[in-house]
């Protein structure tokens, strides 16, 4: 199994834990993951809302590089940009003028949009195309006892999600059961975990981020597995200032990747654990 | 053309008020008309389906000697009718007479008027060429079996099956269920009059029973039909019952004696919440009121190997017989009503409602039983932690007026959701919030049925509901079911705990609707209702002559409507079957005998069956009674020797002539 890899920024930068996760878990399991050559950043939602077209562009030049490079789809971990490519593909699909622009400003790079590589997220790779009982026969160290809230963000589902169920996704869940960990009755799945309010208006943003630590602490969770490098960003770094407003709530949130190499018996000090505000490496080591 | 008598006809231009008139010129139509060959008589009328534009033909043909007449207005479908009428009035043999609609293909599809004017006399040009080569034709009369039969046995067939039996008809009515009874009999109360909905229905059902003129055939399904107006032959799948109705007094001992001592099947009359055993009479007041044995839960169907406790305790009335196979059986009858009814919209398909994943999120129709008296509590409503409720949320439109599900309203679920409301505050004081849309109360008693529940403080919120959660985040929503919905009256979000929430399911059609509307030969609408031959002029016929629909299989109603439905279909296949007979178009196909090779290839093309093979002479040959004139085989033949009245190629080909000489 090759995919052609979209690290994209975050995972660079303050989301380097689920980059040093995800390869190894990968590898483990026979995924080969190769890095799309000289890959840009995805346009995120913002530029998509500010110039539909050059955003279209900017994520069209990651997919065409990656389609010119041989066969097989795209991997995107990070929601936000497997959301911009899936849009920049849902647009060049339906949209034959912004189609013959992009293609115009690719030729420029001697670059052809061709559609053929789908991008995808590696929950849907892990359960649909390595499968559940493959990652099941992996567990070396099960995650016995451990009580983990599924938190999968908005982004993976709105408004499009191809893999699983929109108000109840359960990919992430199936993979923790299969870890071996218990896994929470989680209703706020999907909420919005505040995104870049926390930074730009963090009145209305931390109540957010507040509002899934809050539950995930109530229904008795020890740790939140996350897909997405800014809701783990939000559900990590603010517990000082939610704990002044309303209350702790300090619950770790880990990437589903580092919980999997865990679970595999894979080094610790590979898995990125260390990067956490709220350390969570004990907390696994213990189990 | 005909070379005995020199042709004579009479042309007329409808205006239809300002409906072609506005568009087509109709005095330029009928001057251009007045030059082509054979007329002698070219006209322009207000209104040509009046009874002086009738009587304008009729004095025309005594005064002109005509002998072909054509008319320029409407749609054949509307108006054929009436100036063949006016023709035979006239003492012209009726099919005499061609038709051009100049409304629907012209002036109400054109803006130009010069061209619309153009396009009329083209039109006009072709059917006075193709009218000279008319021959005269007759009608023939077909007899109509007088036998009806009506597919489903809820409360429009029910009704529809009486009214025809109350008339003196036999009808035969089939019934998928082990009772007849359908969605109405699930039901506690029926708005707006709040009566008990077993009292108004279970009187009609035992009547069906007792009823001389009605043939009861439950758990039963219509296998095949064949045939054609008047005359159609249906094939009846009687599925194994392992019980003899007509022994069985539904003494229920067999029940109590079965070697399963606790029942532990799911009651799909309850809807699971209540448990039965693999013999069991599918309600209280069930019609016929004779036991059923599921041979998926039986032991001894599905093993043999049973002590049988079941025959024992019936003991010498032997009304179970586990030897009972399934019975095809094959009727007559001239006219089939269907009311087939609908299912109910899974909510199992809007997650965000949480339905099947929390136990106090509840279907409508759920609530319905656990407030009969007759359903799995008694008629106590209890959470299912035991509890009674203090806060009772209703959610509408669910599965309804949702483009991602179903787009049309379910028209019923204001009204039952409002009458379940009451009842709820009724017999527990629960506050009561009702989450809308739009409040849809138009039937009669309707809206003073919403003011009693505004009166009776039933709250109503208007917004559709955004999630349903288990989530508190406050003191006062734990341990509750929390509501979050855009109040657009009030302009915010709201949080609403509540105890129980209860979903308004909206209706869809039948699973197998698409394989029933194969069967009968009917049309589905792009949602899957059986559609009616017209909307507002034929609510209940079909574009199959003799085959009716009523009730819900039409598209969602509630009872009154499906009553009158089933009313009026039974006053259609009445009035088919004491008129005795039906005429039929003479526009069939007819082989030339001399002509025709005996390939056979027609035979298996005919949709309607109408052609056989003669092995004596080795030709095919056309039943007139029912060839519909579909030309299918005309236009196959490889010989070319099957011809159609009011179609033959002469005729088709004039027709064409007409319109190329005018361009």
């Amino acid at each position: 199994m090759r995919y052609h890899y979209f690290p994209g920024c975050s995972l660079k930068g303050l989301g380097r834990a689920y980059d040093e996760s995800l390869r190894p878990v990968m590898e483990r399991l026979g995924v080969e993951l190769a890095e799309i050559d000289d890959w840009n950043c995805c346009g995120a939602t913002a530029y998509m809302s500010t110039d539909h077209c050059n955003a279209c562009a900017l994520g069209a030049r990651n997919i065409a590089i990656a389609e010119s490079s041989g066969p097989g789809d795209i991997v995107a971990p990070c929601n936000a940009c497997y959301l911009a490519l899936n849009k920049t593909r849902n647009c060049l699909a339906g949209d034959s003028a912004t189609r013959a622009a992009v293609q115009k400003a690719l030729a420029v790079a001697k670059l052809t949009y061709t559609g053929t590589a789908a991008v995808r997220h590696p929950l849907e790779v892990l359960v649909y195309d390595v499968g559940i009982n493959v990652i099941k026969r992996n567990v070396v160290r099960p995650l016995k006892d451990l009580k983990i809230a599924p938190y999968y963000g908005c982004q993976l589902v709105r408004p499009h999600c191809s893999f699983d169920d929109q108000w109840n996704p359960t990919a992430m869940d199936r993979i923790l059961t299969a870890l071996g960990a218990r896994v929470v009755d989680f209703p706020l799945k999907t909420r919005c975990c505040g995104g870049s309010l926390t930074g730009t208006a963090p009145e209305a943003g931390l109540r957010l981020t507040h509002i899934i630590l809050g539950e995930a602490q109530r229904r008795g969770a020890d740790l939140i597995a996350t897909i997405c490098p800014l809701c783990q960003f939000n559900l990590d770094s603010y517990h000082d200032q939610i704990a002044r407003r309303w209350g702790p709530a300090r619950i770790p949130a880990v990437y589903i990747t580092q919980l999997m190499g865990m679970a595999f018996g894979l080094p610790t000090e590979q898995l990125g654990l260390k990067r956490n505000f709220l350390p969570a490496d004990k907390l696994l080591a213990a189990t | 053309m005909s070379n005995d008598e020199s042709i004579r006809t009479g042309f007329y231009v409808c205006h239809c008020g300002h409906n072609i008139s506005d568009v087509v010129d109709c005095t330029a139509v009928a001057r251009y008309a007045s030059t082509l060959a054979g007329v002698m008589v070219s006209r322009d009328y207000k209104y040509m389906c009046s009874s002086p534009g009738q009587e304008l033909i009729r004095q025309d043909i005594l005064e002109h000697k005509l002998n072909r007449v054509v008319v320029a207005s409407c749609s054949p479908l509307l108006h054929e009718h009436t100036f063949r009428n006016a023709v035979a009035a006239g003492g012209l043999n009726p099919f005499l007479f061609q038709m051009v609609n100049i409304r629907e293909h012209d002036a109400w599809v054109h803006a130009d008027r010069a061209a619309a004017t153009a396009k009329a006399q083209a039109l006009v040009s072709a059917a006075i060429r193709r009218v000279a080569l008319h021959k005269p034709l007759q009608a023939t009369r077909a007899p109509i079996h007088p036998d009806v039969l009506v597919v489903g046995g809820g409360i429009a067939g029910i009704h529809a099956a009486l009214t025809l039996a109350n008339a003196g008809k036999k009808v035969y009515l089939v019934e998928r269920q082990p009772s007849i009874g359908g969605h109405m009999a699930q039901f506690d109360k029926t708005f707006p009059t709040l009566d008990c909905a077993a009292c108004i229905l279970t009187p009609k059902m035992s009547a069906v029973r007792s009823h001389k003129n009605i043939v009861l055939w439950t758990y039963s399904e219509v296998a095949k039909v064949d045939g054609y107006v008047g005359n159609y032959t249906v094939t009846v799948r009687r599925k194994a019952r392992y019980v003899d109705e007509n022994l069985c007094v539904g003494c229920q001992e067999c029940i109590d004696a079965c070697v399963f001592k606790v029942p532990k099947f799911p009651d799909p009359f309850n809807l699971g919440m209540s448990m039965q055993k693999p013999i069991y009479i599918p309600f209280p007041q069930a019609v016929p009121q004779a036991a059923v044995i599921d041979p998926d839960r039986c032991i001894q169907l599905k093993t043999g190997k049973c002590k049988k406790t079941c025959v024992e305790a019936c003991a010498d009335r032997k009304a179970i017989n586990l030897n009972q196979k399934e019975q095809l059986l094959e009727i007559k009858v001239g006219s089939i009503i269907t009311a087939t009814g609908f299912k109910l919209f899974d909510a199992k398909r809007l997650p965000e409602y949480g339905y099947g994943r929390y136990p106090d999120v509840m279907t409508t129709i759920e609530l319905e039983r656990l407030v009969s008296s007759s359903g799995p509590t008694g008629g106590e409503l209890r959470l299912r932690s035991g509890k009674p409720p203090t806060a009772v949320g209703f959610i509408l439109c669910v599965g309804s007026r949702d483009m991602r599900t179903n787009r049309w309203c379910s028209r019923t679920c204001c009204m039952h959701s409002m009458k379940l409301a009451q009842i709820v505050r009724e017999r527990t004081g629960a506050q009561v919030t009702v989450f809308y849309i739009d409040i849809r109360a138009p039937g009669k008693g309707y809206e003073e049925f919403y003011d009693r529940s505004l009166q009776q403080g039933v709250q109503f919120v208007r917004g559709r509901v955004a999630e349903v959660s288990d989530c508190a985040l406050s003191p006062d929503e734990a341990g509750k079911l929390v509501i979050r919905v855009e109040d657009t009256l009030a302009g915010f979000v709201r949080r609403v705990p509540l105890d129980l929430v209860v979903l308004a399911v909206g209706m869809e059609p039948q699973a197998d609707a698409q394989e029933m509307r194969r069967i009968l030969n009917m049309s589905c609408s792009a949602e899957g209702w059986f559609l009616e031959k017209h909307p507002k002029m034929a609510p209940v016929s079909t574009f199959t002559d003799g085959v009716f629909i009523a009730g819900c299989c039409q598209g969602p109603k509630d009872i009154p409507d499906s009553i009158a439905q089933a009313g009026a279909a039974a006053a259609e296949a009445l009035a088919l079957i004491d008129a005795g007979g039906i005429d039929q178009e003479p526009n069939t196909a007819y082989i030339r005998g001399e002509e025709c090779s005996g390939c056979k290839s027609c035979i298996s093309l005919c949709p309607y069956a109408a052609i056989s093979f003669d092995a004596e002479k080795q030709k095919a040959v056309i039943n007139p009674a029912l060839c519909k004139g579909c030309g299918t085989c005309v236009a196959s033949c490889p010989s070319g020797s099957i011809g159609q009245n009011l179609f033959e190629d002469q005729e088709v080909f004039e027709e064409i002539n007409g319109v190329l000489d005018y361009v």
